[in-house]
């Protein structure tokens, strides 16, 4: 009983300490009041001028287009690449999950400086190198979505299909695609909160004049923090939350 | 005698350094229920695969009714295949399922919806149209996979062991199933299985298969009355294996004392496995015995008991009998002439290699 009651204080002091800072986000953006102590009464303004913001809404126009293009590119990369892996010897998956895997375990900002020097001398910085340096670090949580789906699927649905007369290219469309679909979800879905969430990564290799609501965010804070960046942020937070929700809904509904 | 459907001819197939199939020639007549039978490891699925298109042997060629389908891919190959492990396609419908082979040879739907209510009600299973595959029984998957097999109207159904997954009571139950689908379809099975029992059931001819090789092809009567080895005698049904002397046609000698047999066309005095049937060794009294022996140990197994005998010629045999016997109780051994089953030494490679090896094992011991 004493076990259970400390349980539950324990799971609710590490929900409160993670969640408090990010209420108290939200709560400033309704307040009226441009202090952080004093509440001022309820307010929407700062959510109007946040969306009267040109500036913002460029910002907000782009992450949505780097997150979604970035996922879908990172998608059909990842699904090959799973299914290559899928196929190998039990060794070479080992080697070849160590090497997908770095990009997700290496600092943030060592790969944005290091993505950074290797576009330069390529092409100039800009949406491009963005989008790609997106797509790269996108690249392993699609795998490691798809993976587990490959492994626990028939692979003999596939010569079944075969055997009953269709092609490969058929036999991969109707019959191994609908199965990995779950997991290609929650990979795109992952991957476009991955690609919203990023700021280190984006600061690096993004071009003057390209920003995303993280960097614009951050600019304008050293500038001095102004309540339409709690609108903003709390906006974010909602957006990556309800994609979030969506991702496990639609890997937990397959599977039942 | 119908004509030859597939023939295989001098096919060779190995995995890396592993040789699993070695020169084998094998032919399958039209409306034969054939069942390729053998332990695990034996090239008894991959042969199966060939036929079927998955595997591509390394040498040698498959011919289905006298072309060479050898490079043919399974999608053109008509032959179906009913998996070991079913191979349902999991997000579709029992009625999608059966429908995919004839969606793709562009069916119209009245035909279609035909061939799947024919095909449910072959397998005994009506009204399933919409049942997803993972609410059904090990059984039902099964017979929507053979369901699923036959709409599409194959020359020959592919089985590779597909009652391995199910429970004793359903596996005999599927087993008149089959037969009775085969009777009715008059189509080709190739059947691939370990199960003895199973091949003899079903089969209108055996083949036994170790090691890559094709070890005896015969009738389920042929294969467990005259087994042509001493591996074949072993892997159907329980036997006693036993070192004999042929002394001329018509008499074997075993533990040093004669013994009337009906074979003939061994050379004198050579060296031979005898085979005796555990059911065909007759236990009685002492003084009716030709040999006599003292019982080891008895078992009660259901229908019969498995009773060990000592012999007093030294040889231990296994015997199935009705009849109850006391351990320590001695008894009298016959066994018709009839009932000795007399096979050359086994000539094969490996096998003859095997001997060797123990043979060199032995001097070293002594």
């Amino acid at each position: 009983m004493i076990e259970k009651t400390l349980g539950k204080i324990y799971i609710g002091l590490i929900l409160v300490f993670m969640y408090t800072p990010i209420l108290v986000l939200i709560a400033l953006s309704f307040n009226d009041s441009r202090s952080r102590v004093v509440w001022g009464g309820f307010t929407l303004k700062w959510y109007r001028t946040l969306f009267d913001n040109s500036s913002i809404m460029s910002a907000f126009g782009t992450t949505a287009a780097l997150a979604f293009v970035s996922a879908a590119v990172a998608s059909l990369i990842g699904l090959f690449a799973a299914i290559g892996i899928y196929s190998m010897k039990k060794r070479s998956v080992k080697v070849m999950l160590f090497f997908t895997n770095i990009p997700l375990l290496n600092a943030d900002i060592v790969t944005g400086i290091a993505l950074m020097l290797w576009f330069v001398r390529f092409f100039p910085l800009g949406f491009v190198s963005v989008l790609t340096a997106h797509i790269t670090f996108n690249i392993p949580y699609v795998i490691l979505c798809i993976l587990p789906k490959l492994e626990t699927m028939d692979i003999r649905q596939f010569e079944a299909a075969r055997d009953l007369g269709a092609s490969t290219a058929y036999a991969f469309t109707k019959v191994i695609l609908p199965d990995l679909l779950p997991g290609i979800l929650a990979g795109f879905f992952m991957a476009v909160t991955m690609s919203m969430d990023d700021f280190v990564i984006t600061y690096f290799t993004k071009g003057p004049g390209v920003n995303t609501l993280s960097t614009l965010i951050y600019g304008e804070i050293r500038k001095g923090i102004k309540p339409e960046m709690y609108a903003l942020s709390s906006v974010l937070f909602l957006l990556v939350l309800i994609i979030l929700i969506i991702a496990n809904k639609t890997d937990t509904v397959k599977e039942n | 005698m119908s004509k030859k459907l597939i023939e295989l001819k001098n096919i060779s197939k190995s995995f890396g350094s592993n040789l699993v199939i070695d020169e084998l020639d094998l032919y399958i007549r039209e409306n034969e229920f054939v069942t390729l039978l053998g332990p695990s490891g034996c090239g008894k699925t991959t042969l199966l695969r060939i036929i079927g298109g998955f595997e591509k042997p390394d040498i040698g060629q498959v011919f289905f009714d006298g072309c060479d389908i050898t490079k043919l891919p399974p999608n053109q190959r008509q032959v179906n295949t009913v998996f070991q492990k079913y191979a349902l396609f999991t997000h579709m419908t029992v009625a999608e399922n059966i429908a995919f082979g004839l969606r793709i040879k562009k069916k119209d739907d009245d035909y279609i919806k035909e061939k799947i209510r024919y095909a449910l009600d072959l397998v005994n299973l009506p009204g399933f149209e919409n049942r997803m595959p993972d609410s059904l029984s090990g059984g039902q998957q099964q017979r929507i996979a053979i369901a699923r097999a036959i709409v599409n109207e194959p020359k020959v159904l592919l089985l590779d062991e597909p009652l391995g997954a199910l429970d004793l009571k359903l596996r005999q139950e599927m087993q008149y199933e089959l037969i009775r689908l085969k009777n009715e379809l008059g189509i080709t099975f190739i059947y691939v299985t370990h199960d003895q029992e199973e091949a003899l059931t079903m089969s209108d001819t055996i083949v036994v298969m170790n090691q890559g090789y094709i070890q005896q092809i015969g009738t389920p009567e042929d294969i467990y009355n005259e087994p042509e080895n001493a591996f074949v005698a072993d892997f159907i049904g329980e036997s006693n294996i036993i070192d004999g002397i042929m002394v001329r046609d018509r008499l074997v000698r075993i533990g040093g004392k004669d013994f009337e047999c009906v074979d003939e066309g061994f050379e004198e005095n050579e060296n031979v496995d005898v085979v005796i049937r555990p059911e065909d060794v007759e236990l009685g009294s002492v003084e009716g015995g030709y040999i006599t022996g003292e019982v080891v140990s008895i078992i009660f197994k259901g229908v019969h008991y498995e009773i060990q005998v000592k012999s007093d010629i030294g040889i231990t045999f296994m015997v199935q009998t009705t009849q109850n016997f006391p351990v320590g109780s001695h008894v009298g051994i016959n066994v018709i002439p009839d009932n000795f089953q007399i096979m050359h030494k086994p000539q094969s490679e490996d096998e003859e290699i095997m001997n060797k090896d123990e043979a060199v094992k032995d001097e070293h011991e002594s």
